[in-house]
């Protein structure tokens, strides 16, 4: 066996999974490498402002700002212990080896095993006009506040639902923006149901109702259980307006300049796919996701995956699953003898622990569920692929004339999920129009496979010499010549 | 121009200068590019795939709709790119000149 300190562990995100897992193996005497895409470690939940910002950990990260702050000490005391590669794009993974683009940098890295920690981006159900200027998603919403300080409009609907909705709308408010309304699809009565799960974490859910006192002192206008009907706006300039159907059946139109979408969160799933991950139809949220273990082991040897993007938990659960899918991978290494009762007892709590964040995240699920219903009734000219601009009229047509139902075979004919997003914002959405026009279970439509580069690549490298301030070009071309000599 | 983005918070950073095409405007220190651009105007680029214009949307690097162009036609992710001084970005096809993307490469 090798020793630890030649045992090759990457860890991909340096998000709370990404973190604790690094940590684990440092403990344990390795010396992993942290492969991430950020500028700076935190994720996206603790993502850190740039340097020269002021604003506090408090303003930042409100009730979470403490546990914000422990992550960011944490790996900053990991930072002489480990190799890290921020503004990694980790584009492939082929048996035992990543393959990274950094600008126009590209390498390969070898592996012993791989703990993925890629994370979730919003889940999107399309709504006419979401293409518009002015239209974001909830998440990059939230990324424009934290991260630079800037609302994404001088009137700001928030619409969708999941926990997301409601705290972005907060954080809006108290930084002084302004929020129109809060559209949520989903229902009083969903969330009485929701009760008994949400009950696992008390102090959650209670910091779920002080968010909600935040909407209602600041006076907006929040409506449950909404239909989105429209937004608005022009092709040049982008969203003027959005119309929804309240619960009682009336029709509102609220007048604002940009909109927050989204519908909880999806696991980033591309890595753990062109890993080799056996996926299983979880139908009980209407997607596919990678099998794991209760440590995190996935079917493919070797590799592990933990945080959001294996399981959307939270940032709570994401720490604890970084920490026991190390440990898991310390353990098939041979690396630590997990046979003390101490490391046993550790790992019992760890699971323990991630139970009730899984029966929680059930509960939220539950509480904000995803509409499905609504793809079938999305009117034919909805752009469901924002990136090539595809109607649902076009999906709908191609699932008729060409009897294509499996979803690689109907992106083939529609390019839906062909984009440059890869299907992040239309897979889950265009599956369930699948579905709906033929008439088949989603589970049938199956799921768009990985490809890579997992995000487009940088191909033109520029070596012309340039006195300004390093641009990106300039520092790709520096750093292609490096790489090459 | 109306300006999409509402800076609320971190003001008082020292600014430089951009070019967007072809005028002269302020960046802040520690803005993506995203942000200088649209603090001063509403949308980043032309859609390739309908007459729209397009203003990003998922602000952390998985839904690439927010790519511009330098005026030397290299491409740039404007969300995760960080604005710097003497940068020329251009956000109209028709401004383009030629054998910028997307009319002679994609």
């Amino acid at each position: 066996m090798a020793s630890r300190a030649e045992l090759k562990v990457i860890v991909i995100g340096a998000g709370p999974a990404g973190v604790r897992a690094a940590q684990a193996l440092v403990a344990a005497g390795l010396r992993p490498v942290v492969v991430d895409e950020g500028r700076r470690d935190g994720g996206q939940i603790y993502r850190r402002q740039p340097e020269g910002f002021t604003r506090s950990y408090e303003t930042l990260y409100g009730t979470e700002a403490a546990r914000a702050a422990a992550l960011h000490r944490d790996f900053d005391a990991l930072r002489a212990q480990i190799d890290y590669l921020p503004d990694t794009l980790v584009w492939n993974v082929t048996p035992n080896t990543v393959h990274l683009a950094s600008g126009a940098c590209y390498r390969e890295l070898a592996f012993d095993a791989l703990i993925v920690c890629s994370g979730a981006t919003d889940r999107l159900m399309p709504v006419p006009g979401w293409h518009l200027a002015g239209a974001y998603s909830l998440g990059g919403a939230q990324v424009a506040l934290k991260s630079q300080g800037c609302a994404i409009g001088a009137r700001t609907v928030m619409m969708g639902t999941g926990p997301l909705l409601y705290l972005v709308a907060a954080q809006y408010v108290k930084a002084g923006a302004t929020v129109s309304a809060v559209l949520d699809t989903s229902t009083f009565g969903q969330r009485v149901r929701a009760l008994p799960d949400l009950l696992q974490m008390p102090a959650t859910l209670r910091k779920g109702f002080a968010l909600l006192r935040v909407l209602r002192e600041a006076g907006v206008p929040v409506h449950r259980g909404v239909t989105p009907l429209a937004i608005e706006g022009t092709a040049e300039h982008g969203v003027t307006s959005v119309r929804a159907k309240l619960a009682d059946g009336r029709e509102l139109r609220v007048e604002c300049d940009a909109v927050a979408l989204g519908y909880h969160l999806r696991s980033e799933t591309q890595i753990a796919d062109l890993a080799g991950c056996a996926f299983q139809f979880d139908p009980a949220a209407r997607q596919w996701l990678p099998e794991i273990d209760q440590d995190g082991r996935s079917s493919a040897a070797g590799v592990y995956l933990a945080g959001d993007g294996a399981r959307v938990r939270g940032a709570d659960a994401a720490e604890r699953a970084g920490r026991l899918a190390a440990l898991a991978a310390l353990q098939d290494l041979g690396a630590v003898a997990n046979t003390t009762p101490d490391a046993q007892a550790e790992t019992a709590r760890l699971r323990g622990e991630l139970a009730r964040y899984t029966r929680f995240a059930r509960g939220l699920r539950n509480a904000f569920p995803w509409p499905a219903q609504f793809a079938a009734a999305l009117p034919d000219h909805t752009v469901v692929c924002r990136c090539e601009a595809i109607t649902a009229g076009e999906l709908r047509r191609v699932v008729h004339e060409t009897g294509a139902t499996e979803a690689n075979r109907a992106k083939a004919f529609s390019r839906v999920g062909m984009g440059r997003c890869q299907g992040r914002f239309c897979a889950h959405a265009g599956a369930e129009v699948i579905a709906a026009e033929a008439r088949v279970p989603l589970e049938q439509v199956g799921r768009l496979r990985g490809q890579a580069p997992v995000k487009p690549l940088t191909m033109a490298l520029s070596a012309s010499a340039d006195d300004r301030a390093e641009t990106h070009a300039a520092h790709n071309a520096r750093c292609a010549k490096e790489y090459s000599e | 121009m109306k300006a999409r983005f509402v800076r609320v918070a971190e003001a008082g950073r020292p600014t430089f200068d951009i070019e967007i095409d072809g005028r002269v405007t302020q960046a802040a220190e520690g803005d993506t590019l995203m942000v200088s651009l649209l603090a001063v105007q509403d949308a980043l680029r032309d859609c390739e795939f309908d007459d729209g214009r397009r203003a990003g949307f998922c602000l952390m690097g998985a839904c690439q709709d927010c790519w511009v162009w330098t005026a030397q036609g290299e491409r740039l992710r404007a969300c995760t790119t960080p604005a710097a001084p003497g940068m020329s970005i251009v956000t109209r096809n028709a401004l383009a000149g030629d054998g910028l993307w997307p009319r002679a490469r994609n």
